[in-house]
């Protein structure tokens, strides 16, 4: 810990309340919005910010369009777009900015509205680029859920590990999705059956949708975005809310690979290397906000981040041990209500860095006492095939 | 939809484009049955998918190869719900990464079965199936 730096914090966050816009704002707006509130919870404002990250999903261009829209004129651009893992990517890009004085306050936002588009996400054809990696792969119908699935499968022919066990990620989740009012809110209008604590049975026995995962498995496709603001030290100082500072960052990729091992990803090769920089381990993490884009991509990032070894996520995971009142026995898991139970637009990173960030300031649904330090770890692509990971570790004064 | 044609055509299987400068060699190979992959003779590794470079190393000599078409499945699913207007009425339907026996590692679908939930399993034997379509042919698997 004493080699630990501390340049740059996390000093504004907004979560847009709605997921289900029902056409009324665009993505633009949301993230606009978003940034705004963000500001002003950092008791800041738009001629603050000299830094802008962007993962392009407002369209092409992003670096020069969404700095026009905000009204803003930052020395420093961004616009890396690696899928949901993007703002892990960002806040690690955004610490090195000022790390090197070329920033003071970076701003990231986020806005979709894949719901409201009806964007048959995980269930749809593949996109319709023509890289040679899809010319070799759109012919086999093989869905998004299909290819976690297939993580899935390997991992329970290589390790024994069952469905029961993938469903804690699921209960646990829900379990705290039910104490944050707007993640109710969220599956009151994307008109979710049985809005209650789900038990291990009601998820293995709910529909197949790619085996072995069955829809309570499964994340959500919402709309919403959000918006975070990084500053400097010494901007830091003088804002509104408690810093929480970004300790360690990691980036990797992965892809698939003749005879390569899919029950691991990139987070492998991404969490060592934000660990080190924190001066930190697994163990020592009150929180765990991880990307549940499905169950099998918790238990894999699990192992993957070093909370346990290669192959014994599902043993680990059983017994409700993820939930926020247990944190004697290790982290408490999205503690807002995860991708599977309170918000998922598409790319759910931006979400990770703002739970993380709520409880490290005493602010969420489901607070763990005390909670002093935090990993966000996005995955981005495709778990089982071509992916980048991003591990952000955050800790507080 | 105000859709004069009432022929309909029926959806297709989404085809390869031959126009990809990467693949087009192995799509080509294809309307003869044959499954071309490359080996680099400089420092012999396989490269799956095919494409112009050597991954392995910066002075590499590509050379296709012909599998003999035999491979394990190495992970799968059976796919219940797709909304893709071709997929959604071939559900459930099997999808499959095949490790051939020379190396490529391939996504594929399995055929040849009744009950893709009861005869597809990790660790099965498997040798390709040809589909065939007008320029080039897809290749599925089915067990051995």
């Amino acid at each position: 810990m004493a080699t630990q730096s501390r340049d740059a914090a996390i000093v504004g966050i907004h979560e847009y309340p709605s997921r289900d816009v029902e056409g009324r704002v665009n993505a633009l707006q949301i993230k606009a919005a978003s940034a705004a509130k963000a500001l002003a919870d950092a008791g800041l404002s738009w001629s603050d910010v000299d830094a802008i990250y962007d993962a392009g999903e407002g369209g092409p261009m992003s670096g020069l369009m969404i700095s026009e829209y905000f009204g803003i004129q930052p020395t420093v651009m961004d616009t890396t777009g690696v899928g949901g893992s993007s703002y892990e990517f960002h806040a690690a890009h955004a610490l090195r900015a000022i790390r090197e004085g070329k920033a003071k306050v970076a701003l990231l936002t986020y806005g979709s509205t894949a719901h409201s588009n009806a964007m048959a996400i995980g269930a749809g054809g593949r996109g319709g680029g023509i890289s040679p990696g899809d010319n070799m792969e759109t012919f086999a119908g093989q869905t998004l859920i299909a290819n976690y699935a297939m993580v899935a499968h390997r991992h329970m022919h290589q390790y024994g590990t069952t469905s029961e066990q993938l469903a804690e990620i699921s209960t646990a989740t829900r379990y705290h999705a039910m104490r944050n009012p707007e993640a109710v809110q969220a599956m009151t209008d994307l008109e979710f059956v049985g809005i209650q604590e789900t038990s291990i049975e009601d998820v293995v026995n709910s529909r197949m949708i790619a085996d072995p995962l069955h829809l309570l498995e499964c994340c959500m496709v919402s709309d919403g975005g959000g918006a975070v603001v990084i500053a400097s030290a010494d901007v830091a100082a003088n804002c509104r809310k408690a810093p929480v500072w970004i300790l360690g960052t990691g980036e990797a990729t992965k892809y698939p690979e003749n005879g390569g091992d899919i029950t691991t990803s990139a987070g492998a090769q991404s969490a060592p290397i934000a660990f080190a920089e924190a001066g930190v381990s697994a163990a020592e993490m009150d929180i765990a906000m991880i990307y549940d884009s499905f169950s099998i991509t918790v238990l894999t990032l699990l192992e993957d981040l070093g909370f346990c070894a290669k192959g014994e996520g599902g043993a680990w995971v059983q017994g409700g041990r993820l939930r926020f009142d247990r944190p004697n026995d290790g982290p408490a898991l999205n503690t807002d209500g995860g991708g599977l139970s309170s918000n998922h637009p598409g790319m759910r990173g931006i979400f990770l860095l703002l739970e993380a960030t709520r409880q490290l300031r005493g602010e969420s649904t489901s607070q763990v006492e005390d909670a002093r330090l935090a990993i966000a770890h996005g995955n981005g692509g495709m778990l089982g095939a071509r992916h980048s990971a991003g591990t952000v570790i955050l800790g507080r004064d | 939809m105000s859709d004069n044609n009432t022929e309909k055509k029926v959806p297709t299987r989404p085809l390869p484009k031959l126009t990809e400068m990467d693949t087009a060699p192995f799509w080509q190979g294809t309307a003869q049955q044959e499954f071309r992959y490359q080996q680099c003779a400089n420092c012999g590794t396989i490269v799956w998918h095919p494409r112009a470079h050597c991954t392995g190393c910066v002075d590499g000599d590509l050379q296709w190869k012909v599998s003999a078409g035999r491979g394990t499945i190495y992970s799968y699913s059976v796919v219940r719900l797709s909304y893709h207007p071709f997929f959604r009425t071939k559900v459930p339907y099997a999808v499959a990464y095949v490790d051939l026996d020379e190396g490529p590692r391939f996504l594929t679908n399995v055929t040849g079965i009744e009950d893709p939930l009861t005869e597809v399993s990790v660790g099965q034997r498997v040798e390709l199936a040809w589909e065939a379509h007008e320029e080039l042919s897809i290749p599925l698997v089915k067990p051995v």
